[in-house]
């Protein structure tokens, strides 16, 4: 029977997704699962263990020479094949995907190796062997811009790739009207959304056509295919790029696999063989791509009843060692949102892009927004404290008012729609807010720490491709030309049996657009979503595309599925025309409803859908005149609110901006300084909600992400850029026992401007939770400086005031000051004493004795005799299980006989590099004996750094220690072995440390 | 990220597996649970040139009481000895301990004497060990020793084991009338200790063992002290533990949860006594 | 046995889920390796190689174990179970897998694999599971997508169910609409 009555929508339904059979059987086709062709080769690439270091010279002889390894290239030979990618500012400066000549972040490509599988892949790396000169290295951003710092590129003076400053309305007379002025500075660490999927790729060439074909887990923007295609020195269209049907994951980070698709390029190219290579966990938080991080003073001008009339900021942006496009998008992403849900009507800003010796940043969930939000949500917060006032009556006087929508920014953005005070006020209706306060007042009254927290934010989605170019100046957006929109792309299709297919160039990471991109169709054509089949899967050689394609700024709901919608309405349009031909009744009169075209208040004039959608194929003679076939029609949709910035750096960088307004009661436990989360709700306008359960998925999952930022999750470097959080041990993501259920409260604004009137939503809680969480625990503890990660140690302190002394006779290690090399290494420190039965003379003898030094460097072979205190050596060292091949070189210096030395070592090899040295002195004691006393220091980096730190510190004294106990029992005839081991080899044995998996051993 | 290359005997009896370590030396490694050793292997911080799997030792998997003793094999996995119905009454601090070793998935292979081979000074059972005053019983393919728990563990991830001897069994004292009580604070559930405090509680004193601090875990004995007397024997104890900071924790941080926890622990022990 | 040489490849066989399969390998082919490029079992996910995401995991002998801590040649004559044997028959869902479907337990899916191994042998074991205890038994896995709530609310659910059915038949679902 045919219903005509209007059946409900499919779009708006919480439906179960069409992906999840196969993904919930194993079904699934990322991109390790599909098959490669046979012969294809595997791809394995050498890292540098260094910060900062010319690469001075690197043999690949013995690596060729391995069966099953069919090429090994180096930086210059990939510039033989490429051009430099494109930097994200104009300046003198060069970025290519692996080291030329030097490297400059831990994890930097220096070489890759091409094998028949990954493991011998793997096996050749062991025999590359690279000489570098360590150069001192860079880490802190504003450190960056100081005389004097290390350079990491000549064409960026200071390391400061852009200094750009805005200024909307007047600031200037606002601030020196303004009662008030309240400022507050803060970094945001460097994390990452680290999809559980890594990235991967095949690649192949054809020199025949001078065309490269490349399957790879990129979620776009599409705007990088055209900086891949320069790269490879090929025109956009000889570089057909593919993407597999499922991905594990992305966030904004499986943008930043673009410079490994142009070194997988080159390898299948000089290879002759595709070539396949799957970035492994290591690879992928050292050097795949992380968020900014960023140093922010926020100043803001207030009136007494906390109204805030201007901002004032100061951004230093750290990008990492490259400045690879789309960078800077981060610190612009926001550029026309930076008075957040407020009314503010003057703006000051500054804005600096550094290069520091980090790995380079790039797309990550949130994409600017962590950054802005911790700092305007911070000085909100600070602002109610500095002037008595309830922070929620802050931000409500200051919210963007309900009737103001569209709304200008002072920077630029166009607020599209939103009931910013409605949603705050039902978010603290629906989500208790009351209950927590009264919690609040009775913790306090216990004496208990308990805080809350508040946050408001927009929520950009739906990015303006000009708004990058908000880092130029206006002459040079000129010259450059002009970008702006955000082209979408949807196809539908119908075959000769009037089955309807869908493509849009959406390239999901697992967010189900397959599923509502049926939803909208579906509804279009009063079909069920089942009757639609959904791909999303993208080829940049047969599909419609264009620059905007992808996966990014939350742009399906808005984009994607509208281009959908608009695509699947206009077919319904011509099929309504053709129905009408045949039922006699206006095309307006015909309507779509279970799986027919019927008129209107007469269901029995009805056809079937499939027979009029099949008839273009089948008798295209039969089309009423003015109407086109319906077999294929693609939408392509761009908003005009996204224009280019102006000439005074206005910028609508975003086309929607939902809201946001969080809250949250944390309690702090005084013992441990871990923050127990009681209660979070997040409350949410994203406009018109395509698919419930989509959107609480994408609001708990941005949630658990900010939640790790907030507690859990840092990037983190030594001074002298060692990466120190290199496996899933030390970078920390939260598990089901760290992140509680929030409580969600929606409204609904729909979006003018978009075709099915609804907004992004996935990375708003990475905005404002953050903010929220640490406003609470400043709340708590009565603090100004909160730092992320709030992890418990640094919390503790926060708390606990003055440590209690140690006890006569014991001091505490970390009261020594804390020591860097001369290159900023983070020096491990020591001292110890030993009794030895032998006179001075006799240990001054065997530690000058090359013979004695020579032998006691256990595993060494090929000793080279450099001088009488100057020996290398190739040592294959290690304790327990672990074993590493090393160069070393030992030295012995400020020779005072026979009374002090200094031993000094260093070594560079597969698993790290590490050097110290100790100064030993010697003195006569009252028996005939020796007072051996010994201060040291030593440093590790590399690889055993990256995967070991939690272990590195505490072993420092142990193994030293026990060399010179073990020096005390040979000089003193104590029967210590003859072959014990040396310093050298304790110092290396340090690389030895390692902190992976918790379970067992052996 | 794969490993180096390898020879790898399942050994069909002990006498074979000691062979093997005889002949290779500091070459050969035993491979149990491989909770820990497989990703340093998948690493390559670890290159021996021969797997020696004991897993399928009938003789190495097993659980006994005996002898005032709680024996446990060296094929025993975690999981097993924490769902063995006689731990709470005879290892009762195990009982408390062992749910913080990983997670349910690790200790589904891991193995006791794995976890105390590996000697990772925050791991859980090497504490216990030390705690309760347990043994390391070590087999070479001539003879047998048994090692006292204090001098097994000899530095961060060292131990008194020779290259060619693998740990047969542990041995836990059956527990008696004294309390027992387990802490752990860790950056998220199932990590590594930040530190891990085990109590043992008896009429005439407390042993405190604490894990994650100092290079091996580390007990004390303490008359029973009350207030100050107890915190000033704690702060004397946190400062002899030397500290270090790491990504995770600072060293004045460890110090102070062994203060605090440590004496949350104490206390909790002797509210359990019998 | 006799020993494994490292340069060799050797014979590795076992029952994956309930069929009986081998191939060859080196000593040091990891388990995950094995099933997903030899064998072509490519529903257990690989996420970080050293034993802490939890993707890989399948069960050995009845035991979870995580595959890319695991290395072929231990598993010879074992029987393994992994994702691609939970359905009860290609075009149907199990309880536990419907309603993960139900609650959007799942986005990108990468790391539902071993979520499902490891709920799968929990359930056995634990019918009655409280939260805390399913949250304790899934702390061992990483999922970046889902907040983990409805994976949890998912898994009460299959909890619930299948002790609800007992014995009875399975209300498995069509695995299509």
């Amino acid at each position: 029977m045919l219903d005509v009555s209007h059946k409900e929508n499919w779009l708006g339904r919480d439906v179960e997704r069409v992906e999840d059979a196969a993904l919930l059987t194993g079904r699934g086709r990322y991109m390790d699962d599909l098959g490669t062709r046979p012969g294809t080769l595997h791809m394995a690439i050498l890292r540098s263990p260094h910060a900062h270091a010319d690469i001075v010279s690197i043999n690949c002889s013995s690596a060729q020479q391995l069966t099953g390894v069919a090429a090994v290239l180096t930086g210059e030979d990939i510039t033989k094949y490429t051009t430099s990618l494109v930097v994200g500012v104009k300046a003198p400066v060069t970025c290519w995907p692996m080291a030329v000549g030097r490297v400059r972040y831990v994890g930097e490509p220096v070489a890759l190796v091409v094998a028949r599988d990954r493991y011998v892949a793997e096996d050749a790396l062991d025999l590359i062997e690279v000489r570098y000169e360590t150069r001192t290295a860079v880490v802190d951003p504003l450190a960056a811009m100081e005389d004097g710092a290390p350079l990491l590129h000549d064409g960026f003076a200071r390391n400061t790739a852009s200094d750009r400053s805005f200024r909307y309305g007047d600031p200037e007379s606002a601030f020196a009207a303004a009662a008030h002025r309240i400022s507050l500075s803060m970094h945001y660490p460097r994390n990452s959304c680290t999809p559980i999927e890594t990235y991967g790729l095949v690649a192949e060439y054809d020199p025949g056509e001078d065309a490269y074909d490349v399957l790879a887990n990129f979620q776009g923007p599409f705007s990088i295919h055209a900086v891949i295609s320069r790269a490879l020195k090929v025109p956009g269209n000889r570089l057909r790029l593919r993407t597999p049907p499922d991905s594990g994951g992305s966030f904004g980070i499986k943008q930043g696999i673009f410079p490994y698709i142009v070194l997988g390029a080159v390898a299948a190219r000089v290879s002759g063989k595709p070539v396949k290579w799957i970035e492994d966990r290591l690879e992928h938080l050292m050097a795949s791509v992380s968020a900014t991080n960023r140093a922010t003073t926020l100043t803001a001008a207030v009136t007494p009843e906390g109204r805030i009339t201007a901002l004032d900021w100061d951004q230093v942006e750290d990008c990492g060692a490259h400045l690879r496009a789309p960078e800077p998008a981060t610190l612009y992403r926001m550029h026309g949102n930076l008075t957040g849900a407020y009314d503010i009507p003057h703006v000051r800003v500054r804005n600096r892009v550094v290069v520091t010796n980090k790995c380079p940043t790039g797309l990550n969930r949130g994409f600017g927004g962590p950054q802005v939000y911790f700092a305007l949500e911070r000085l909100v917060q600070r602002i109610a404290v500095e002037l008595g006032l309830d922070p929620l009556a802050v931000i409500r006087r200051n919210l963007v008012p309900t009737g103001a929508f569209p709304y200008r920014t002072a920077p630029g953005a166009l607020l599209d729609s939103g009931d910013y005070a409605g949603t705050l006020e039902k978010g603290i209706a629906e989500g208790g807010l009351a209950e927590l306060l009264a919690r609040r007042d009775a913790a306090r009254a216990e004496g208990r720490l308990y805080g809350i927290g508040y946050a408001a934010a927009v929520e950009p989605s739906i990015s303006n491709m000009g708004y990058i170019a908000t880092v130029l100046t206006p002459a040079e957006r000129k010259k450059a030309g002009p970008k702006n929109g955000a082209q979408a792309t949807a196809t539908i299709s119908i075959d000769p049996v009037g089955s309807v297919s869908a493509h849009v160039a959406s390239v999901p990471q697992g967010q189900g657009h397959r599923t509502v991109i049926a939803q909208v169709v579906a509804d279009a054509f009063g079909l069920a979503p089942a009757d639609i089949r959904v791909n999303a899967e993208m080829d940049t050689a047969k599909d419609a595309w264009s620059i905007a394609s992808g996966n990014y700024s939350s742009r399906f709901a808005g984009a994607v599925a509208g281009a959908a919608s608009l695509a699947a309405k206009r077919l319904a349009e011509r099929l309504a025309r053709i129905a009408a031909a045949q039922l006699n009744v206006p095309p307006d009169e015909v309507v779509f409803a279970g799986g027919k075209l019927a008129a209107k208040g007469n269901p029995g004039n009805a056809l079937s859908f499939s027979r009029v959608a099949a008839l273009s194929h089948w008798s295209p003679a039969q089309l009423p005149d003015d109407t086109a076939p319906t077999i294929r029609e693609t939408a392509f949709w761009t908003p005009p609110e996204l224009t280019a910035a102006d000439d005074a750096d206005h910028i609508n960088s975003s086309l929607c901006y939902g809201f946001i307004f969080d809250y949250c009661g944390v309690e702090i436990d005084r013992d441990t300084g871990e923050i127990h989360i009681d209660r979070y709700v997040t409350a949410h306008d994203c406009g018109t909600i395509l698919h419930p359960g989509m959107v609480d998925g994408q609001i708990r999952g941005g949630f658990a992400h900010a939640l790790g930022a907030a507690l859990l999750e840092e990037y983190a470097y030594g001074p002298d850029g060692s990466f120190l959080t290199g496996t899933f041990a030390d970078y920390l993501l939260p598990t089901t026992t760290e992140v509680p259920e929030p409580v969600i409260i929606h409204t609904q604004t729909p979006s003018p401007f978009t075709p099915l009137g609804a907004k992004g939503v996935g990375e708003g809680n990475c905005m404002s939770t953050p903010a929220c969480l640490a406003n609470a625990v400043a709340d708590a503890l009565g603090v100004a400086d909160i730092r992320l990660p709030m992890v418990p140690s640094a919390i503790a302190a926060l708390i606990q005031g003055e440590e209690r002394p140690a006890p006569e006779g014991l001091k505490a290690r970390s009261n020594a000051p804390k020591a860097t090399g001369a290159k900023g290494e983070k020096m491990m420190r020591g001292e110890g004493r030993a009794s030895i039965g032998a006179p001075p003379e006799k240990i001054w003898a065997m530690l000058l004795d090359p013979k004695t030094l020579e032998s006691i460097i256990p595993g060494a072979h090929g000793v080279e005799k450099v001088s009488d205190t100057h020996f290398r050596a190739d040592v294959t060292l290690g304790i327990g299980p672990v074993k590493g091949r090393y160069r070393a070189e030992v030295t012995l210096s400020d020779l005072d006989a026979p009374k002090a030395v200094t031993l000094g070592g260093k070594v560079e090899g597969n698993l790290g590099f590490g050097g110290g040295s100790g100064r030993i002195t010697l003195t006569p004691d009252a028996k005939g004996g020796t007072d051996l006393s010994y201060t040291y220091e030593a440093f590790v980096g590399g690889k055993v750094a990256s995967v070991g730190g939690r272990l590195l510190d505490g072993a420092a004294k142990v193994i030293i220690g026990q060399f010179f106990s073990a020096l005390a029992r040979r000089a003193g005839g104590s029967g210590g072995a003859a072959s014990g081991p040396g310093l050298l080899a304790r110092i290396l044995s340090l690389l030895s440390l390692f902190s992976g998996s918790k379970g067992d051993g052996k | 990220m794969k490993p180096a290359p390898f020879d790898f005997v399942r050994a069909d009896s002990r006498a074979e597996a000691l062979s093997v370590l005889k002949a290779e030396g500091t070459d050969a490694r035993i491979i149990a649970g491989g909770q820990s050793f497989m990703a340093m292997l998948n690493m390559r911080l670890a290159r021996p040139k021969v797997l020696v799997d004991i897993m399928r030792l009938a003789d190495l998997a097993t659980l006994s009481e005996a002898k005032g003793d709680v024996l446990v094999g060296a094929g025993i996995r975690q999981a097993r000895l924490l769902a063995w119905d006689d731990l709470s009454r005879t290892l009762p601090l195990i009982a408390k301990a062992l749910p913080y070793t990983g997670h349910v998935q690790t200790r589904a292979r891991g193995t006791v004497c794995g976890s105390i081979a590996h000697a990772d000074p925050s791991a859980e059972l090497p504490l216990c060990l030390v705690a309760l005053k347990g043994h390391v019983h070590l087999a070479t393919a001539k003879a047998k020793r048994k090692v006292a728990a204090a001098d097994f563990f000899t530095g961060m991830m060292a131990t008194a084991k020779a290259d060619d001897e693998m740990i047969e069994a542990v041995s836990f004292p059956v527990a008696g009338r004294e309390g027992t009580a387990f802490r752990e604070i860790a950056r998220r559930h199932g990590d590594f200790a930040i530190v891990a405090c085990g109590a043992v509680a008896t009429d005439t004193g407390i042993r405190l063992a604490v894990g994650g601090v100092a290079d091996v875990p580390t007990a004390r004995d303490f008359p029973l002290l009350e207030g100050s007397a107890l915190d000033d024997a704690l702060n004397s104890f946190a400062y002899e533990l030397d500290a270090r900071d790491d990504v995770h924790a600072s060293a004045r941080y460890r110090r102070e949860l062994v203060r605090r926890i440590g004496r949350a622990t104490i206390e909790e022990a002797l509210t359990c006594r019998a | 046995m006799p020993r494994l040489s490292a340069d060799q490849r050797h014979t590795v066989a076992f029952t994956l889920n309930g069929l009986p399969v081998d191939g060859v390998a080196e000593p040091r082919m990891l388990l995950s390796d094995f099933l997903r490029q030899t064998l072509g079992a490519t529903g257990t996910h690989v996420g970080c190689e050293h034993g802490v995401c939890g993707a890989c995991t399948v069960e050995v002998d009845g035991m979870l174990a995580r595959s890319c801590l695991t290395l072929a040649v231990q598993v010879d004559g074992a029987s393994i179970r992994t994702v691609e044997g939970l359905a009860p028959a290609p075009d149907r869902l199990s309880v536990l897998q419907a309603a993960f479907r139900r609650h959007h337990a799942l986005q990108c899916g990468f790391c539902t694999a071993g979520i499902l191994m490891s709920l799968d042998a929990f359930l056995k074991a634990n019918p009655e599971p409280d939260e805390a205890q399913v949250r304790d038994l899934l702390s061992g896995h990483l999922c970046r997508c889902t907040g983990y709530t409805p994976i949890v609310r998912a898994a009460l659910e299959a909890a619930a169910e299948l002790s609800a059915q007992d014995t009875a038949a399975c209300q498995e679902e069509p695995a299509h609409a």
